[in-house]
């Protein structure tokens, strides 16, 4: 970084401030909507679903998610503040870091459920793989940049392929395979964006798909365990549900039931039988999305989706926007973590996707997962805020 | 500002627009399967989630019917129920075999007092009998047992608590016969039409008339709703189908004359009827030793149900009125007069002359007590129960015709056939003949054939006749009523709780004879006479008795050292009577020493005489 970095962003608020536009109007206002309206949906659908969580509690979980919230829309007007360029100069850093939050997990790190995944403080355990997601998109578009003259050398591509392999492999030996497959998202996003050769992606896509045979079909059937065995249930569920509740395809049924349960206008927060009586399992976090549509039915997943899809109509648009490659990236990094994160989830409650365990951004349950969702649209915001400034200083107006 | 030289790169490229708008393209193809699903799940087939998930959280808990109650014919109540509580192990819960499911016997077996190995032998045996329904551990369980069950449930997987409606008798062993048992429907009854709407482990009748008025008395079973979690704790209750309860079933009994006769029968191995003799309505009708049927309301303890089964215990489960057969003595006298009279072999007023004995083919048959009465007439003869004027009927209608008249006519009179009562596992008994005796002979199962000295035993009721004392009182029923063949029944009519009368059962006949009235008057007058005159059979039995009874006693030789089997068959009142009471027991020794006092104590039920229901009154006479 240099050294009149801080400088030139004091510079900048002052030609801001010049022209009566802070930082902060340059916003962009649908995302901003998007993103508060989902973190507003996830504290509405805590204040139903989980009364009876908690014992003696009923607002365990919308307390601690509206602080979640709030300390992420605060994290996200921050990092809108700060120009994302910056960033490039600190990818070994920010690199480095992942790396070891992740080791430092699978080293000290509280065992969640059977696999350990989060660094326990008093008051919160912090998830290093959540983090990892938004720390691995700022770090791999800088090293994409450095190689955006030589993207169509095959070093290139397979130097960021191995880069994202480490901390994907990694986190799925914690083991949190919804977390290494948002990582892969992001690389194939990176790349796609970054603008490498068709024939580099479609080689990458074959190993992707002969990797998958191996670990679900081929390995399990030799008796090697690539993936825990629950695991390989839980990801091959969906395609044989059933109603044995020892059984991973057990949960599946029942967010199924509950999701049709809603029909067209939901059951309501007080006779959502499936949310209410815990044969939806995990409902403040990975099937929330169940919830919706059992509480509100078509029309109010309908109204989550429409929210989801403007959040990503604005990524698009943001990557589009940006001042530089850099931007660009970043913003593809961030709409493939979401839409990733989004069509798993989703589909995963809807049947038509395996069990993973992704949240489903901004509206599951979890710190970790809420305050990385907001950096990383805080990072959006930043493109935004700078593409806008940029454009402001040729004195050229932008079409909003 | 902060810039570097990828800062000043041209405006969006062509290529990357390409890749934004694929990105796009597949998030709103994405996007459109989601909608299509979600459309499909919600709004094309919403109805069938939600009824799986309304389906979800409730477990429908079958609920027992309470059966009917049992009253006698003046609406005393017989049998009736009680709730008790049952603890079950349901087999989708069950730990499976090992550490496990031992440990859960050991906890269970310590609570209920049972051994944990015999736990699992019995739930094994209910589980494999019934695969899929709950096995009983114990049926009936006291309150504060069931309450460490349910607080502690985490240590008993798979065990659940039921309520269930027991079958209660308060009068004990008195009517247990009639009444029979219930118990759990077994897998060979449910595939038959008798048990539809049956379903596994529900309790029906298994003897008795819990047997033949099941289908009145079980009632339709009850369904309880409850909202249950996922891990089926409970939410709430729900809907509730009222269980219906079975009919009520009146009986012919009368509890009195049932009581009363099951005390004059004592501890002997014996058994009475009591009958109306114009329809067939029996008033009691009990068998000793007998059992009290509120241990078959639990689940019956094998080791019980041999004591009961056992012969060395005097079989108390047997019923010895429908399924004690005996040789009759005496009693087949009216069988063979009527025989006699009717087929014209002698009148009313011949007579025929008793020197003591009768020598056919060699053999001396005697009278017993080796008395010889002279001349006599049929009446007279049935008084003094002179055996050598029934050989002579015996040996004559041996060789008259088809030498088949007394034969004939037991059968016409109901013997050697099943009256039709409405009590299972009635036995027919043995009326013997010549065909009969030479089928066996040819068989070599016996060491010779027909002779008439098996005619002379038949008229005299010794030898191979077997008969049970409901049979007899049918016959005698018959010759009473002047011909009609009644068929025995105890169920009167089946009510509604409020004993308003849903449906009645008409008596009916089995067919009706022609017995010539003078004939019939003789017969009644001999019968009289044997309880009445000075030299009567039963005389000294019935003196001083309010009512003028007609009787006819019965001691038959069983051979080989055994006792006599004694019995009395008794109508009054004379000369018309209303009811045949028949006693029987199989070491009574005479008549008149042990059955007929019974028979009296029966009939000061029957007519109310109150201060003769508990006395005694032994006769001596032999026959």
């Amino acid at each position: 970084m240099q050294a009149g970095s801080l400088g030139s962003t004091v510079q900048e608020f002052r030609q801001a401030a010049e022209r009566g536009a802070s930082p902060l109007r340059r916003l962009d206002p649908l995302l901003l909507l998007a993103a508060v309206g989902l973190i507003g949906a996830s504290v509405y659908m805590m204040s139903t679903a989980t009364v009876d969580d908690v014992p003696g509690q009923p607002y365990y979980y919308v307390v601690r998610q509206s602080i979640y919230g709030a300390i992420g829309i605060a994290l996200m007007l921050l990092i809108a503040r700060f120009d994302y360029s910056r960033l490039r100069d600190l990818k070994l850093g920010i690199y480095g870091v992942m790396i070891a939050l992740i080791l430092l997990v699978v080293l000290i790190g509280t065992a969640e459920r059977g696999s350990r995944r989060a660094i326990e403080f008093s008051f919160f355990s912090f998830q290093s793989s959540e983090l990892g997601k938004v720390l691995l998109i700022v770090a791999l578009s800088a090293f994409l940049v450095d190689r955006s003259r030589r993207l169509s050398e095959r070093e290139s591509t397979s130097r960021v392929v191995l880069l994202a392999l480490i901390p994907a492999i990694l986190v799925v030996a914690q083991p949190d395979l919804g977390s290494g497959l948002v990582y892969l998202a992001v690389l194939a996003a990176l790349l796609f964006v970054a603008g490498t050769r068709w024939t580099h992606l479609a080689g990458l896509a074959a190993l992707g798909v002969a990797a998958t045979v191996i670990v679900l079909v081929a390995a399990p059937a030799m008796g090697v365990e690539v993936l825990k065995p629950y695991q390989v249930d839980r990801l091959t569920a969906f395609v044989h549900p059933t109603n044995d509740p020892q059984k991973q395809g057990y949960q599946l049924q029942q967010s199924i039931t509950a999701i049709g349960a809603g029909q067209k206008t939901g059951r309501g927060a007080e006779d959502a039988s499936q949310t209410r009586l815990d044969f939806l399992p995990e409902h403040h976090t990975d099937f929330i999305f169940s919830v919706v549509g059992e509480e509100f039915g078509f029309a109010g997943a309908a109204f989550v989706l429409s929210l989801y899809a403007l959040l990503i109509w604005r990524c698009l648009r943001i990557l589009t926007m940006a001042k530089n490659l850099y931007g660009a990236l970043i913003a593809g990094g961030v709409t493939a973590m979401l839409m990733f994160q989004l069509f798993v989830n989703v589909g995963m409650t809807i049947g038509i996707m395996p069990i993973t365990g992704v949240p489903l951004p901004l509206l599951s349950y979890g710190g970790s997962s809420v305050l990385v969702t907001f950096m990383a649209i805080g990072l959006l915001q930043s493109i935004h805020v700078q593409a806008r400034a940029t454009a402001a200083a040729k004195g050229r107006e932008l079409i909003a | 500002m902060y810039l570097d030289s990828n800062d000043r790169r041209p405006a969006i490229t062509p290529k990357l627009a390409l890749r934004v708008a694929i990105i796009g393209g597949l998030a709103l193809a994405l996007f459109a399967i989601v909608f299509f699903r979600l459309w499909y799940l919600q709004v094309l087939s919403g109805d069938r989630y939600l009824a799986e998930a309304n389906d979800n959280q409730v477990r429908e808990i079958k609920v027992q019917a309470p059966r009917g109650e049992i009253l006698d014919r003046n609406g005393d109540v017989l049998v009736e129920n009680r709730v008790g509580l049952a603890v079950k192990v349901t087999p989708d819960k069950l730990p499976p075999e090992g550490p496990v499911r031992d440990t859960l016997y050991e906890r269970l077996g310590k609570l209920l007092g049972l051994k944990p190995a015999k736990i699992g032998t019995t739930v094994n045996e209910q589980l494999t009998a019934l695969p899929f329904s709950a096995a009983t551990v114990e049926q009936d369980v006291k309150l504060p047992i069931v309450q460490y069950v349910l607080e502690h449930r985490a240590d008993f997987p798979g065990v659940a608590v039921e309520r269930v409606f027991l079958r209660s008798y308060p009068n004990e062993e008195v009517g247990a016969h009639i009444f029979g048992t219930v118990g759990e429907v077994t897998q060979e009854q449910l595939k038959g039409q008798r048990y539809r709407g049956v379903t596994l482990g529900d309790r029906v009748g298994q003897s008795g008339v819990e047997y033949s008025y099941d289908r009145f008395l079980r009632g339709r079973n009850g369904a309880t709703r409850l909202q249950v979690d996922a891990l089926g704790t409970l939410r709430g209750e729900g809907a509730v189908k009222e269980p219906e309860q079975g009919k009520q079933l009146r009986l012919s009994v009368d509890f009195d004359v049932q009581q009363t006769g099951q005390q004059a029968l004592g501890d002997s191995k014996a058994a009475f009827v009591a009958m109306d003799v114009r329809n067939g309505e029996i008033l009691g009708l009990g068998s000793s030793p007998s059992f009290d049927p509120n241990q078959f309301a639990r689940i019956i303890k094998p080791s019980d149900f041999e004591r009961l089964s056992a012969e060395e215990n005097g079989a108390p489960l047997t019923n010895r009125a429908t399924q004690g057969l005996y040789p009759t003595g005496s009693t087949f006298k009216l069988i063979t007069a009527t025989a006699a009279l009717e087929e014209g072999l002698i009148t009313p007023t011949e007579n025929q002359f008793d020197g003591g004995s009768l020598q056919v083919g060699g053999i001396t048959f005697n009278n017993a007590g080796n008395a010889s009465y002279g001349s006599l007439a049929l009446p007279k003869a049935l008084q003094v129960s002179s055996d050598v004027f029934f050989y002579r009927l015996g040996q004559e209608a041996n060789s008259a015709g088809n030498g088949l008249a007394i034969q004939d006519w037991a059968n016409r009179l109901g013997l050697g056939r099943r009256t039709g009562v409405d009590l299972p596992g009635e036995l027919p008994g043995l009326i013997p003949t010549p065909e009969w005796r030479n089928r066996l002979y040819r068989k070599e199962q016996t060491d010779r054939p027909w002779s008439v000295g098996d005619n002379i035993n038949l008229s005299v009721g010794q030898g191979d006749v077997q008969v049970n004392p409901l049979q007899l009182a049918v016959s005698y029923a018959a010759v009473a009523n002047g011909g009609t063949v009644v068929t025995p029944h105890l169920g009167q009519r089946v009510e509604d709780a409020n004993g308003r009368a849903l449906q009645e059962f008409e008596s009916s006949s089995q067919r009706r004879l022609n017995i010539d009235s003078q004939n019939r008057q003789a017969i009644m007058e001999g019968l009289r006479l044997a309880a009445s005159a000075p030299g009567g059979t039963s005389t000294d039995v019935f003196k001083g008795f309010p009512i003028d009874v007609a009787g006819k006693t019965g001691t038959a030789e069983k051979g080989a050292g055994r006792p006599d089997q004694s019995w009395y068959a008794a109508l009054a009142p004379y000369p018309n009577p209303r009811y045949v009471v028949v006693t029987t027991f199989e070491e009574g020794g005479f008549g008149a020493e042990t059955a007929a006092p019974a028979a009296r104590r029966i009939l000061a039920a029957l007519f109310d005489v109150n201060d003769e229901k508990d006395k005694v009154v032994r006769g001596s006479a032999a026959e």
